[in-house]
């Protein structure tokens, strides 16, 4: 194995080259935290889908004993309205007391860290907590720092798993009759196209990562700036289709997203242009998709990613992902409270 | 001045071309005398440390370091981080200049050099190449030399401006000093944190391009082109894409002096270790695609790669335990560098004994224009690690003698036990007796 330094083509050297491992990952710490959909098992969604509908049925003063007094904090350090109204709304209904700390009217604005914020919360009772944070990846390390229970209500750029479980929800009562046993093949022959500012949407992570696991093929679908070529590399099921025209042309299904404005960072995108290629309009909608659902996460700017008469329309299944979001909520809380309740906290 | 005998132990020098028994007799912080076992005359009474069974070699210089002194002694002083070099085998460790103040004065470079700051290994100051490391008024380069700086660079804060560069090129060249960058065009890398890739776009985090780190080291080496009669010595710290090796690699067929320098981080990880937003694996440059990892390796073993630096760089606990786009760039490297170079370099890709050592001493000794440091010829200075080149052992990061503990390393199996590290002929670490 001696090479001396004068000859060295490296054309010529060619050798196997065995790296470090990489270690696996210790997360979740919690068997109750939902930090990434890709952490749930085609069993844990059919069973997070089965309590939804369960707990939604349920008599609200029987519900309301499941979780009777136990605390549950909401950690909130970004505006949200559906998100942090329906897991409140969820945990309340299950019985539990919430309390809502939000990054402007806590000591967040005087300087204190996701970490001390986390063991404050812990301290103060709280079993659970349900984070939304302005960085990808929040959840994790206020999970390794106070090994709760943590759920994430959204991080950054990266995921909002309760989304992808609430739009699934959506996506099964229309395609699938409402099942909520889920195999690999729940949604095989089903595209469901994602739609314009992929890069910064936490919501298209999660739905990438969630529906090829049951079986769909997912298009996205924008402008390189918001959806950058690389994307097509990340996982098996998902590809790049700047046409919106085709890509609407092959969906059962197709989910409408906001421009991030507030995530742009000095990108500049043409508005104009962006709504010529990419808004979904009543016209486009009848004439390459005249049956498929039209999924939005909100919050919906009409006029530009979409047109009111779409949002308004009989395709619109905007307000059911809404109203799904507080069935899957309770489903996701429960999980939380009840995994530690049987098997404790794994650390 | 004391008299050490190391006795007993294989001694291997690269740049000398020894490799055998010998005992190694120090005397007034110099090499005295270099003898086959038991035949040292002079030795009577000097103290002895047995090195039977144990490697004796050119104590190491790590020519990239952040010692934190002066203004952030809560994550390393020039003290602790000294304490951790000797723990490592270094003798010599080249501080960079991105200190509060910057060290761009002879003042900030005699304060890092006095006695007082309680260095137990010798500390060489690169000097900032311009004022307060802001890219454009060029520094007094002969005052900063006869200071003590060895070498010019605004590590961290890339040279972006192409008159400066090409300026600082020629200055440091008329003084005789090396010019460092940190290769990153920080235009390109705004919010950034880790590698652009899959990855980066999967975790919702911004990302450095390869081209952000490959296009600085060509323009620099064009620059150097330009500069030919001027015999710049453009050196690039810290390389970390396959696309700015294989510029390093052009360069040096167009008998360019263009050398660089691998951390171990970045010929043994990739971005996959940033796993879950593992800050103690951000740095920058970041950990980039398993390809590029490869071609560092590659670089390392076909000897396109003239030195391997730690780019040590401390940072407090709490200021890595945040979110890890928050988080400061950085990770330890002294204590871990020889230990992971003997397991994988060596003993994992077969890259000799000699060769290795020769990254870590000699050859980054000839890059600083050290004098009588990375060898260990008869008058040289008595600077010397011994180790047990195959113990194997865990490395424990709260077992370190570093300030901080911000390191991927923790647990990681190592190989070579350094038993004694001799700064000018005084034992500035000792391992504890098992």
């Amino acid at each position: 194995m001696l090479r001396c330094r004068t000859c060295m083509n490296p054309a010529t050297v060619r050798r196997t080259i065995h790296p470090p491992p990489v270690p696996a990952s210790p997360f979740p710490y919690n068997p109750g935290s939902l930090l990434s959909i890709e952490d749930l098992s085609l069993e844990a969604l059919s069973h997070i889908l089965t309590r939804a509908t369960l707990l939604e049925k349920m008599d609200p003063l029987e519900r309301a004993r499941i979780l009777a007094k136990r605390r549950i904090a909401l950690l909130f350090y970004e505006s949200s309205t559906r998100t942090r109204t329906s897991f409140e709304l969820a945990a309340k209904g299950l019985g539990a007391d919430t309390t809502l700390v939000s990054s402007l009217s806590s000591s967040i604005e005087k300087g204190e860290t996701l970490k001390d914020t986390g063991l404050t919360l812990r301290a103060l009772g709280a079993e659970a907590i349900i984070l939304r944070h302005a960085s990808s990846g929040g959840p994790w390390l206020l999970e390794a720092e106070t090994r709760l229970p943590v759920l994430n209500a959204g991080d950054g750029m990266h995921e909002h798993p309760t989304q992808a479980l609430l739009d699934l929800r959506t996506l099964l009562t229309h395609l699938c009759a409402g099942t909520e046993t889920v195999t690999a093949q729940t949604l095989a022959g089903v595209t469901v196209t994602i739609v314009g500012d992929i890069l910064h949407s936490r919501v298209a992570r999660s739905n990438m990562l969630l529906l090829p696991k049951l079986g769909a093929r997912v298009i996205l679908c924008g402008p390189r700036e918001l959806l950058p070529e690389i994307t097509s590399q990340v996982g098996p099921g998902i590809a790049v289709e700047r046409d919106f025209e085709a890509a609407l042309a092959q969906s059962q299904a197709v989910m409408m997203l906001r421009i991030q404005a507030e995530r742009l960072a000095g990108l500049q995108v043409d508005l104009d242009e962006y709504k010529t290629r990419y808004q979904l309009t009543s016209q486009r909608l009848a004439r390459l998709a005249p049956r498929v659902p039209v999924l939005h996460p909100g919050p919906i700017i009409r006029g530009l990613e979409i047109t009111a008469e779409v949002a308004d329309g009989p395709q619109s299944v905007i307000l059911e992902q809404v109203k799904n979001g507080v069935a899957i909520r309770m489903a996701v809380v429960e999980r939380a409270m009840l995994a530690n309740r049987q098997e404790g906290g794994r650390a | 001045m004391t008299a050490l005998l190391i006795r007993g132990g294989h001694m291997i020098d690269p740049a000398a071309g020894v490799d055998g028994l010998k005992d190694l007799f120090l005397k007034d912080g110099r090499v005295a005398e270099i003898a086959s076992p038991g035949k040292c005359k002079a030795a009577n009474g000097a103290e002895v440390l047995d090195a039977t069974g144990l490697t004796v070699a050119p104590g190491l210089i790590d020519m990239h370091v952040h010692l934190r002194e002066p203004g952030q002694g809560y994550k390393e002083t020039i003290a602790t981080g000294t304490a951790a070099a000797a723990a490592g085998g270094f003798t010599a460790v080249a501080a960079m200049p991105n200190t509060a103040p910057v060290n761009d004065s002879s003042e900030v470079t005699r304060w890092m050099l006095s006695p007082e700051r309680g260095a137990v290994v010798r500390v060489f100051p690169i000097a900032a190449a311009t004022r307060g490391m802001k890219g454009e008024t060029i520094n007094d380069f002969a005052a900063l030399k006869s200071a003590g700086a060895v070498a010019i660079s605004d590590d961290g804060k890339p040279i972006l401006k192409d008159s400066v560069m090409r300026e600082t090129l020629a200055s440091a060249a008329r003084v005789g000093l090396s010019v460092i960058q940190h290769a990153e065009d920080t235009r390109m890398t705004v919010g950034a944190s880790m590698n652009a890739g899959p990855k980066a776009f999967m975790l919702g985090l911004r990302g450095l391009s390869d081209e952000s780190e490959s296009s600085i080291v060509e323009r620099d080496i064009r620059l150097v082109t330009e500069l030919r009669d001027a015999r710049s010595h453009l050196h690039v710290a810290h390389v970390s894409t396959a696309a700015a090796i294989a510029a390093v690699r052009q360069a040096r067929r167009n008998g360019l002096r263009v050398t660089c320098e691998v951390t171990p981080h970045h010929f043994l990880l990739t971005e996959e270790h940033v796993g879950m937003y593992n800050t103690n694996a951000k740095m920058c440059p970041p950990l980039r695609s398993a390809a590029d990892r490869d071609a560092m390796i590659e670089a390392i073993l076909d000897g396109v790669v003239d030195a391997i630096a730690t780019d040590h760089a401390p940072h407090a606990i709490h200021e890595k335990e945040v979110e890890f786009e928050r988080a400061p760039n950085g990770i330890l490297g002294l204590e871990t560098a020889l230990g992971l170079s003997l397991r994988w370099l060596h003993k994992e890709w077969k890259l000799p004994l000699g060769r290795v050592l020769g990254l870590l001493s000699a050859q980054p000794a000839a890059l600083l224009g050290m004098k009588g440091r990375g060898t260990l010829t008869v008058g040289s200075f008595a600077d010397v690690v011994v180790f047990d080149p195959k113990a194997e052992w865990i490395y424990r990061a709260d077992a370190g003698l570093s300030k901080s503990r911000n390191t991927p390393f923790d647990g990681w199996t190592m190989q070579g036990k350094v038993h004694w590290t001799v700064s000018e002929g005084r034992v500035a670490y000792a391992a504890a007796k098992a």
